[in-house]
């Protein structure tokens, strides 16, 4: 009797876990059908509309052909801007938080408040940015894109350059403050030097991030159905142009925000995969 | 040490101790203006956080001073007659954050156990970074592909079946209640839970690396299962982290803006069934600011924004707190 019970108990206990396993087997399963999915639609219905005038031609009035040059070059440009003004203020931040201040309160409050900025809804941003540019100056701006997108740069950059630096031994601080070298250069010459892979691993990271988001351009940097360098005038952008066409009930723009879906993505995992190689490279040496 | 240098110094001692006092100085100020450089850029990021609450809160105040805090629980959405209410809006994000939610956090937990145990060693590395990969995608791609490829076969293979089979059962015919539109709350939940998977399915493998083999050795060790020892020793020594990633997860959900924006239906109304279109704060933003005309309409909208920020505020520092407690727990 009381060893039926022990067998019966046996029995239930691998059953369990072989339910366990399949689930689990099955749950890795569905994940990886969706990157499939996703991939393989955006592969198919993007490379059929490429061709050569998508880089060469401007975005088309509904009804004709066209290409999405300007929204491109738009997105070129404000990226551009964006990591100029977010990766010093990003890479300062992190260097104060990794060197001079990292036993300080003023660094646990930075990070924990910059670890909030890195998930808060970028859509806050662009509110933001409209209230302290747009609806300052009055109009729609590349600059007011930029800087929205450059709010999203910072606090990717600081995470990454402050775990970089953080990395870096001490021993190697030490060495060059014994040879009486003040800090500021230790962390120029040293600290930077020795960081720089994965510092550069961050921008690429901040640049794959901002590739793609949409919602703080929606009112910042709006949209130009024309070609324009005009920092002070609305800027077209790939993904604000693949919203609108996709939207439409047009054959042509719907096909043209598909072809801008794929290049967007190939553009953010072209990225992302490069990040890892830099960093994986750092991590071998 | 520098004195004894000197005194024994090759070189003349009036000029070039001059000459090394001037360095000396050149690398204090230096040193210092580094610092206060950097220290500016830290309380920058300060700033700037405190410039998003305080420009939300200046771009709200019209509406909050028209509607007070009937804002937060008034259905109507009127821009005609400048009604505005936030409670549909808010209705829709949390209901489509839970249903997202529901499904993502439990296949998430499958996939972070079938990585950190199931999987053979040579795999785990590929999947991780495809699973990791599919963070990377855009939130829009989620939504042009959630609008043209899933919202209609959501709407032709799923709808209809899920409609006759609960039409009997009282309560759930309320809740999937047709007709079958293809977009509504809960196709924007199901196009979330895709997307929230990799952010909680990475962290969650991150702490469950935070569990001491020794522990998971011993339970293996008296004959625990695979599942006894996920179950008894993984889940419980990792709780508050794995809390952590869902809370992050739930962050990322409640503010995503386009891939919800596309399929949600945008309907200012709270309608019994999950199937019927909604709205979600972000959503309405999106859609809505660059038309509105006139100012209360506006700031109804930013008001909206900054409901949103709080909410995710709260939700996010939560997540942040609880992950701190297990990097503590791993550092000792």
């Amino acid at each position: 009797m009381a060893l039926n019970n022990t067998k019966a108990l046996y029995a239930r206990r691998r059953w369990r876990n072989k339910v366990a396993t399949v689930l689990s087997i099955g749950a890795a399963g569905f994940g990886l059908t969706w990157l499939v999915l996703i991939l393989l639609v955006l592969i198919i219905k993007g490379v059929g509309g490429l061709s050569l005038a998508v880089f060469t031609e401007m975005t088309p009035p509904p009804g004709s052909a066209g290409g999405l040059l300007n929204p491109i070059v738009g997105s070129l440009i404000l990226t551009v801007i964006a990591v100029a003004i977010g990766t010093p203020l990003g890479i300062l931040a992190g260097t104060y938080m990794a060197e001079y201040g990292r036993y300080s309160k003023l660094t646990s409050v930075v990070r924990f408040i910059n670890d909030i900025l890195l998930s808060a809804p970028s859509i806050v941003v662009g509110l933001f940015v409209y209230e302290i540019m747009v609806a300052q100056m009055g109009h729609f701006s590349a600059w007011a894109g930029a800087v929205a997108l450059a709010i999203i740069v910072i606090p990717v950059v600081v995470r990454t350059t402050e775990d970089m630096l953080l990395l870096i031994p001490n021993t190697l601080r030490e060495a060059s403050s014994a040879l009486g070298v003040p800090r500021w250069l230790v962390i120029r010459y040293v600290a930077y030097r020795a960081a720089r892979a994965g510092m550069v691993t961050g921008v690429l990271l901040a640049i794959a991030r901002i590739t793609g988001e949409t919602a703080p351009l929606l009112f910042t940097a709006l949209n130009n159905q024309f070609f324009s360098w005009d920092l002070n005038a609305p800027m077209s952008s790939l993904p604000v142009v693949i919203f609108q066409f996709a939207l439409s009930p047009y054959d042509d723009w719907q096909q043209l925000a598909w072809t801008g879906a794929f290049l967007i993505t190939v553009a953010v995992l072209g990225l992302s995969i490069l990040a890892r190689v830099l960093s994986s490279k750092k991590v071998a040496q | 040490m520098m004195d004894v240098a000197v005194a024994e110094g090759n070189f003349a001692p009036g000029h070039d101790e001059a000459k090394r006092a001037r360095t000396l100085r050149r690398f204090r100020i230096g040193d210092a203006t580094f610092k206060a450089i950097t220290q500016g850029a830290a309380i920058a990021v300060l700033i700037l956080l405190a410039g998003v609450i305080i420009a939300l809160i200046h771009g709200s105040l019209p509406a909050w001073k028209a509607f007070g805090f009937g804002f937060l629980t008034s259905q109507s959405w009127n821009p005609v007659t400048d009604k505005f209410g936030a409670l549909p809006a808010i209705y829709g994000t949390l209901l489509t954050s839970f249903i997202a939610m529901l499904i993502g956090v439990p296949v998430s937990l499958g996939i972070a156990i079938f990585l950190t145990e199931i999987c053979p060693q040579r795999l785990r590395r590929t999947i991780g970074i495809a699973i990791e990969l599919l963070a990377g995608i855009p939130s829009i791609i989620y939504g042009i592909w959630g609008l043209f490829v899933f919202a209609p076969w959501f709407q032709t293979h799923v709808q209809p079946f899920l409609i006759d089979a609960f039409a009997k059962i009282p309560l759930l015919n309320q809740l999937f209640a047709g007709p079958p539109y293809g977009i509504g709350l809960l196709t924007a939940g199901l196009i979330l839970a895709v997307m929230v998977l990799p952010f909680i399915t990475s962290i969650t493998r991150e702490v469950f690396d935070t569990v001491p083999p020794v522990l998971k050795e011993a339970a293996y060790g008296v004959g625990c299962t695979r599942w006894e020892v996920m179950k008894r020793v993984v889940i419980p020594y990792t709780r508050v982290g794995i809390i952590g990633g869902v809370m992050l997860g739930l962050g990322r959900a409640l503010g995503e803006t386009m891939a919800v924006t596309f399929v949600i239906g945008n309907a200012h109304r709270i309608a019994t069934s999950v199937m019927a279109p909604g709205t979600t704060i972000s959503a309405s933003i999106a859609n809505e600011f660059t038309e509105a005309v006139g100012d209360l309409y506006t700031s109804s909208l930013i008001a909206l924004g900054l409901i949103l920020f709080f909410i995710t505020f709260v939700v996010l520092a939560f997540a942040r707190l609880m992950l701190l407690r297990i990097e503590r727990k791993a550092g000792k």
